[in-house]
């Protein structure tokens, strides 16, 4: 363990990772303390204005706003936006500061859950075998049988907007990976003697799995789990921008680019006139996903025993 | 090997089964009325309770399930798929109409995924941990962190918003004209082979001005990906003892690397690489979103917004056959493609 950290930080590609990683933890906790909500509901983005085209970096809040939120009783500690506005008037940088606990979220609950349920499956199918493996893996060849983005924009559509559902359908299609994973590893783990002698001593099943048989087995599955957490944030950020996904204002990197995306090009002789509009969000989502792979990178180098000793 | 085909193709039909099987499951999350909307073509005639039950009755959404799901899965294989909102058609039409745009674009879209993909990785394996290997390694690294919207936002911005070379769509207004209306046959629907067959160059230019954005977008994740199993499946063949055998024997460095390792180190890589093609299904949406290109994966996103469920649950059905089928395709060829595996 101690070999696998001291090289994640000399490697300067996982040091990097790392160092975003970092950042974007600080942000998520500090969340409340850079940017105070204005409204019940944290994450919606407030609005600073009216205004249907979005408003460039550094604009101040419309006065007309304030007598809003003066009138909710809220108190406004902030009233520039200081990376513009999107259309509507929606405050670009409290979507990115509030967008960063939404991305983590989504990448930690999403890949915590569907580990559980495919280190549960897969356990069971390589530790019983037989009719029960059989079955078990086809259902996941069934599951696997659809292209991911496709499978999650189906079930969202059906089961409605909202970021809980688009959490439900990512989970329904994500956990096949681990199941096979796992799977493999206690098949080729179950053979060994000391589980043979646990087996002799009438060790119950539940017991040889959980005891024995995944603390030797689960760590490649939680490096899987890790790289995996960038695609997941992905995964639900296209959502957002198919329009399936968070609703508009929700504080969602991938609804933010979603809603700015009519404004890429900008009005005719001014090309990029709203660039912040979809560079901000944009480049979170790219920055977010990029530390959770620059980590898992080096980290599959590291574990690959045919590389060892070369990194 | 004759075991394994067979054993492979009795799988079929039961996977097959199972994912209509599935699909129908979260069809039936629906209420009745919401599916019953699928098969309707005129939305008034569902306002009167009395025409709404019947209608539930005539397409058997009432019952139990094990029953529901036969009467679907018949509905489906006689390609009775419903009424789209979307696109005002029956699903089916829409799915002949769309089919060919989409196919256009996957097709082209293996050339950069095979082209670039291998040939980085060969690249970067041969000069293994030196600079270029870290550069070209790190660039993949990015590419595959680049979500695709963003990515097909930049190259939209960047190629049609700055240098207005590639607009959106599949077709300019002037070539339209001809296409659909003027002196044009459609031998294919591939529009940049029908042109070439019609011996119109101008629209055949024109076709594939509007591809080349759609392609580099749909294409750089697979060819990014693509480069990372080429990089370490080379990296491991260099390292195999008849490699060093070779080496020692006095072979120069260009034989061994292309003619001894390259051969053996592209087997796991042609699996892969179909898989990536197949797996482009996924990232169609999204191309054809960005770019107003008006294939399967435009409609289906405006389906899913429109709410337009029987769209949206054929696209399932068309999608997923397709990955089962091409992933059999693959897994044989794979087979067929490996000595070790074909005389096994």
């Amino acid at each position: 363990m101690n070999r696998i950290l001291k090289k994640l930080f000399s490697n300067g590609t996982s040091l990097i990772g790392i160092i975003l990683l970092v950042f974007f933890i600080i942000i998520a906790i500090f969340a409340p303390a850079i940017t105070p909500p204005l409204s019940d509901d944290p994450y919606q983005i407030p609005r600073m204005s009216w205004d249907i085209n979005p408003q460039p970096p550094g604009s101040l809040m419309s006065d007309d706003m304030k007598e809003i939120y003066g009138f909710l009783e809220k108190e406004v500690k902030w009233e520039k936006a200081i990376c513009g506005t999107a259309e509507g008037g929606y405050d670009i940088f409290y979507g990115l500061i509030w967008g960063t606990r939404t991305a983590f979220k989504i990448g930690i609950i999403t890949v915590f859950i569907s580990m559980l349920i495919g280190i549960i499956l897969g356990s069971i199918s390589a530790y019983f075998g037989g009719w029960i493996d059989e079955i078990l893996m086809r259902i996941t060849d069934i599951f696997l049988s659809f292209p991911f983005l496709v499978a999650a924009m189906v079930l969202t559509t059906v089961l409605g907007r909202g970021l809980d559902k688009v959490m439900i359908a990512l989970i329904s299609f994500g956990w096949m990976g681990y199941a096979r994973l796992i799977r493999g590893s206690i098949l080729s783990t179950k053979e060994e003697t000391y589980v043979m002698a646990a087996k002799a001593l009438g060790v119950s099943d539940t017991k040889i799995i959980w005891k024995h048989l995944l603390p030797n087995t689960i760590f490649p599955v939680m490096v899987q789990g890790s790289m995996n957490i960038g695609s997941m944030v992905i995964t639900a950020a296209a959502l957002s921008f198919l329009g399936v996904g968070a609703p508009v204002g929700y504080a969602d990197w991938g609804q933010m680019v979603s809603f700015a995306r009519n404004w890429i090009i900008g009005s005719p002789g001014h090309a990029g006139q709203y660039w912040y509009a979809v560079f901000y969000p944009g480049i979170f989502i790219v920055l977010f996903v990029l530390s959770w792979n620059l980590i898992g990178d080096t980290l599959r180098d590291i574990l690959d025993p045919r590389l060892r000793g070369e990194l | 090997m004759l075991s394994y085909i067979i054993r492979r193709m009795l799988l079929l039909p039961i996977i097959l089964i199972g994912v209509t099987f599935l699909i129908f499951c979260v069809f039936s999350l629906l209420s009745p009325m919401e599916r019953l909307a699928t098969y309707v073509r005129d939305p008034n005639t569902l306002k009167s309770p009395q025409s709404a039950e019947r209608l539930i009755a005539k397409y058997h959404l009432d019952e139990p399930f094990p029953l529901g799901y036969i009467n679907w899965l018949g509905r489906m294989v006689r390609l009775d798929l419903g009424w789209s909102q979307t696109a005002n058609q029956s699903v089916a039409d829409a799915i002949k109409q769309r089919f060919p745009a989409t196919l256009e674009l996957v097709l082209y879209s293996i050339i950069p995924v095979i082209l670039i993909g291998i040939w980085l990785g060969v690249i970067s394996a041969v000069h293994h941990n030196d600079m270029l290997d870290q550069t070209i390694r790190v660039t993949a690294i990015i590419g595959w962190s680049l979500p695709t919207f963003i990515f097909g936002l930049f190259v939209l911005f960047i190629f049609y918003g700055i240098l207005g070379w590639f607009p959106p769509g599949r077709l300019s207004a002037w070539a339209q004209d001809i296409v659909y209306t003027g002196n044009f046959t459609s031998y294919t629907h591939l529009i940049t082979v029908d042109a070439l067959l019609n011996g119109n160059i101008p629209i055949f230019l024109d076709a594939l001005r509007h591809l080349i954005a759609p392609i580099i977008t749909l294409s750089y994740i697979s060819w990014a990906f693509l480069l990372r199993i080429t990089r370490s499946s080379m990296l491991d063949t260099l390292r195999k003892d008849y490699i060093r055998t070779a080496r020692a024997k006095g072979v120069d460095e260009h034989t061994v690397i292309h003619l001894h390792a390259k051969r053996n180190a592209l087997i796991p890589v042609t699996t892969i690489a179909g898989m990536m093609i197949i797996g482009m299904l996924g990232g169609v949406m999204i191309t054809e979103t960005v770019f107003t290109f008006p294939g399967l994966g435009f409609w289906a996103a405006q389906s899913a917004q429109q709410l337009d469920y029987g769209t949206v649950i054929s696209f399932a059905l068309l999608f997923s056959t397709i990955m089962v089928v091409g992933n059999l395709v693959v897994d044989l060829s794979y087979a067929l493609i490996d000595p070790r595996v074909r005389l096994g």
